[in-house]
C-alpha cells in the first residue's frame, strides 16, 4: 500500500520543496538589506509583465524544456546524465556547422537539418560515456562531467583555432544567413493581431520544444521502448529477467537524452544568437537537472518546470538591473530546488508520510 | 628548454598541484568512506571566499584559513544531512552544493565588498607568503642541486608542505591505524562495521568532516597564498580536476599524489606556453587543458588498468530492523 496519495508525491512536495527554497532565500534577500516581497514584484513585473519580459522567460524555458527532457528521459532508466551541458555545447557545433556551410533556400527547411544536426551531434557526445557505462560499467555521472569540460576545450579549440573568420577578435562564428532565421514570437503572433514585443529572443523553437515534450510523453508511456526503459529503471534484475537487454537500455537512453540536450542549440544558436559563440549554453545544461527533479521526470512537469525557471531567470536578470542584488541569487534558488527535491527529498517526505498515515488512521 | 626553464615550470607545477592535491585527498577520505562527494569544487570556492574576506577584515591570514575551513565543513555537513541522515542522492547533493557555492559567494561578495563579486586584493600579513628553508640561501650558488633546492623545494608557504606532508600522514591514518581501517571498511561493506557494534553514521560524518577541512586549506590556499583575493569562480573546476585524480589513483593516497603532479604539470605547461610544438606536430593549449578529463575517462574505461570505486560508495546505509 501506498504511504500516501499520488497527488501528494506529485503536487505536494515539488510545491513545499520550492516553497522552503523561496522561505530561505527571501531570507537571504533581507540578509543583504532588500525587501523580498519588492523583489519578488519586480521579479513577476518584469518576467510576466509586458510581452517583452515574456518573451525573455519563454525563451530561456524553451532551453530548459530540452535539457529538462534529456535529464528526465535518463533518468527513467535511472541514469543521471549530469552532461546535458556538454551535448547542448556540442550540439550547437553541430548546427552551426550545417547552417554555415549549406546554403539552405527557407528556414523550414534549415530548421528540420539543424535539428537532426543538433540531436545527432548532442547524441554523438552522449554515446561514449554511455557505452563505457552499459558495456565496462563506468560510472556515467563521473565520465559526463569529464565529456562537459571535454566538450568545453573542445569548442573553445573550434572557434578560436578553426571557425573564427579571418582577422576577427571575438572567438565565435560567422552569422548565419539571414535565410535561415527563425521566425520569433513577434512575427508568429502578427498574423494573429498580437502585437508581441519585437525585441525578445522567444522563436520558433519553442514550438519544437512543446512538440519534443509530447513526444517523449509518448516514447515513455505510450511506446513498448518507453515501457522497457522504465522496466530497467525500475529494477535491473525484473527486466533482466525479464528479456531486456540492460545494454540496449542505457544505449537507447542516454542517446535519446544527449539528442535533446542537443537539441537546445536550436533555440540558442539558430533562434537567439544567429552564430555559435563561445559559453553559449550559459549552465542550461544544469538548469535541466533541476528542472526535471522539480518536475517529476515528467514531460508536463518538465514544462511547467521549466517556465518557472525561464521566470526565475529573466526575474533574476530584471532584479539584477534594478536593484543590488546580482544575478547570482538565482543560483542560489536553483541550487535550493536541486538540493530541496533531489537531494533532500526524504526531509519533506518522512514527515508528510507520517501525516498521511495519521489521518488515513484517524479515518478508518 | 634550458634548465631554469625547468626549475620555473616545474615550481608552478608545486604550486599548482597544492590545492589538488588537498582537494584529492578531501574526496579520499570521503569516498573512501562510502560518500561520493562531486561537491568538491564548491566546498574549495566557499572556503576561497571566506577565507579571502576574513582574511581582508581582520588583517590576519590565520583567522581567513579558520573561516575558510568554517564554510568548508559547514557545505560538508550539508552533504553528510543529505546523503547519510537522510539517505538522499549523494551525486545531487554534491551538485546543489557546489550551485549553492557558486551563488552564495558572489552573492556576499557583491554585499560586502561592492567590487563585482571579489574580494578586495590582500597583502601583508592577510595573505600567506614562502618560507625560505635553512640554508636555501647559502646552497643556492651550488650549481644544479642550488637552484633545486632554493627554487624549487624552498620558498612555499606552509600550506603547500602542509599538503604533501598530508600524502604520508593520510596513507597512515588508513591503512596503519584502527579508525583507518573501520573507515575503509564503512566504504566496503558497512553492514560489517555495524554488526561490530560501530556506528556507520558517525564514521561516515567524521570522514565527511575531515572532507570538508581539507577542502577549507584547499580553497584558503587558493585566494590567500597562490592568489590575492577572491574572484568569481576562482576554483575553475579544480575541484573536478581532483575528482578526476581521484579516480587516476584508484582512490589510494601515494598514487593521489602522482596524479595530482602529472595533472599540476599539465595546468603549469598550458599556463606557461600557448601550444607547444613537438617536432611538427603542434599542440594546442586546449588539449592540455583537456588532458586530464581525457587520461581519467581512459582509466575509467578500465582499457589501462580498472578503477574500481569503493564498493558502497554512493549508497546509503539502511539498519535492518
Amino acid at each position: 500500500m501506498d504511504k500516501m496519495p499520488r497527488w501528494a508525491d506529485v503536487v505536494l512536495i515539488p510545491l513545499i520543496s520550492i516553497l522552503l527554497a523561496a522561505v530561505l532565500s527571501a531570507l537571504v534577500i533581507l540578509a543583504i538589506g532588500e525587501n523580498p516581497i519588492a523583489a519578488l514584484k519586480l521579479m513577476v513585473q518584469g518576467s510576466l509583465g509586458s510581452t517583452y519580459g515574456w518573451g525573455y522567460t519563454l525563451y530561456y524555458a524553451t532551453s530548459f524544456m530540452f535539457t529538462g527532457l534529456a535529464v528526465a528521459v535518463a533518468y527513467h532508466a535511472r541514469m543521471f546524465n549530469i552532461g546535458g551541458e556538454g551535448q547542448a555545447m556540442v550540439g550547437g557545433l553541430g548546427v552551426a556547422l550545417v547552417l554555415l556551410f549549406i546554403p539552405f533556400p527557407h528556414w523550414t527547411l534549415a530548421l528540420v537539418v539543424a535539428i537532426a544536426a543538433a540531436a545527432l551531434f548532442g547524441a554523438a557526445w552522449a554515446a561514449i560515456p554511455a557505452y563505457l557505462q552499459a558495456a565496462r560499467g563506468s560510472h556515467v555521472v563521473i565520465t559526463t562531467i569529464m565529456f562537459n569540460f571535454i566538450a568545453a576545450a573542445f569548442l573553445n579549440y573550434m572557434l578560436v583555432n578553426t571557425l573564427r573568420p579571418q582577422g576577427a577578435m571575438d572567438p565565435a562564428t560567422e552569422r548565419f544567413s539571414p535565410n535561415v532565421h527563425l521566425p520569433t514570437l513577434h512575427e508568429m503572433l502578427v498574423p494573429f493581431g498580437i502585437n508581441f514585443s519585437k525585441a525578445a529572443p522567444a522563436n520558433f523553437s519553442l514550438v519544437v520544444a512543446i512538440i519534443a515534450c509530447v513526444l517523449v510523453w509518448v516514447l515513455i508511456w505510450r511506446t513498448k521502448l518507453g515501457y522497457e526503459i522504465r522496466a530497467y529503471g525500475h529494477s535491473e534484475s525484473g527486466a533482466l529477467y525479464a528479456g531486456i537487454s540492460p545494454f540496449k537500455i542505457i544505449m537507447i537512453a542516454m542517446l535519446i537524452s544527449g539528442a535533446l540536450a542537443g537539441c537546445m542549440a536550436i533555440n540558442n544558436v539558430m533562434g537567439e544568437a544567429e552564430r555559435l559563440v563561445l559559453n553559449a549554453t550559459e549552465n542550461a545544461g544544469f538548469i535541466g537537472i533541476a528542472v526535471a527533479l522539480m518536475g517529476r521526470n515528467h514531460p508536463f512537469g518538465v514544462f511547467l518546470a521549466a517556465i518557472l525557471f525561464g521566470f526565475l531567470y529573466q526575474g533574476g536578470a530584471e532584479l539584477a538591473l534594478w536593484t543590488s542584488i546580482p544575478r547570482e541569487l538565482i543560483t542560489v534558488i536553483q541550487a535550493l530546488v536541486i538540493l530541496f527535491t533531489g537531494a533532500l527529498d526524504n526531509m519533506v517526505r518522512m514527515p508528510l508520510e507520517k501525516l498521511f498515515l495519521a489521518m488515513r488512521r484517524r479515518g478508518a | 628548454m634550458d634548465f631554469l626553464t625547468l626549475i620555473q615550470v616545474l615550481d608552478s607545477t608545486i604550486r599548482l598541484t597544492t590545492p589538488l592535491l588537498l582537494a584529492c585527498l578531501a574526496g579520499l577520505y570521503s569516498e573512501r568512506a562510502g560518500i561520493f562527494d562531486i561537491g568538491l569544487e564548491g566546498k574549495m570556492l566557499a572556503a576561497a571566499f571566506f577565507s579571502a574576506a576574513v582574511a581582508y577584515v581582520s588583517g590576519s591570514v590565520w583567522l581567513g584559513l579558520g573561516a575558510g575551513i568554517v564554510s568548508s565543513v559547514v557545505l560538508s555537513g550539508l552533504h553528510g544531512l543529505a546523503s547519510i541522515t537522510f539517505r538522499g542522492n549523494q551525486l545531487i547533493s554534491g551538485l546543489a552544493v557546489t550551485m549553492l557555492a557558486q551563488g552564495f559567494t558572489v552573492l556576499v561578495a557583491q554585499d560586502w565588498f561592492s567590487q563585482g563579486g571579489r574580494t578586495p586584493s590582500l597583502s601583508g600579513g592577510a595573505r600567506f607568503t614562502g618560507i625560505t628553508l635553512p640554508f636555501a640561501d647559502t646552497l643556492a650558488p651550488v650549481p644544479f642541486i642550488g637552484p633545486i633546492y632554493a627554487e624549487l623545494i624552498s620558498g612555499h608557504s606552509i600550506l603547500v608542505y602542509l599538503a604533501f606532508a598530508l600524502v604520508p600522514l593520510t596513507w597512515w591514518v588508513l591503512f596503519r591505524t584502527r579508525f583507518g581501517l573501520r573507515l575503509r571498511a564503512v566504504g566496503e561493506n558497512p553492514a560489517a562495521v555495524d554488526t561490530a557494534g560501530v556506528s556507520v553514521t558517525g564514521l561516515r560524518f567524521s570522514a565527511v568532516i575531515i572532507c570538508g577541512v581539507l577542502c577549507g586549506i584547499a580553497g584558503a590556499y587558493l585566494s590567500t597564498a597562490l592568489q590575492a583575493g577572491f574572484v568569481k569562480e576562482m576554483t575553475a573546476g579544480r575541484g573536478y580536476i581532483a575528482l578526476a585524480a581521484l579516480i587516476f589513483a584508484k582512490w589510494r593516497p601515494w598514487h593521489a599524489l602522482w596524479a595530482c603532479l602529472l595533472f599540476g604539470l599539465l595546468q603549469a605547461i598550458a599556463l606557461r606556453y600557448q601550444s607547444i610544438n613537438l617536432g611538427g606536430i603542434v599542440i594546442p593549449v586546449q588539449v592540455m587543458d583537456a588532458l586530464p578529463y581525457i587520461l581519467t575517462v581512459v582509466i575509467l574505461a578500465g582499457f589501462v588498468g580498472k578503477a574500481i570505486p569503493p564498493r558502497a560508495g554512493g549508497e546509503p546505509y539502511v539498519k535492518e530492523r
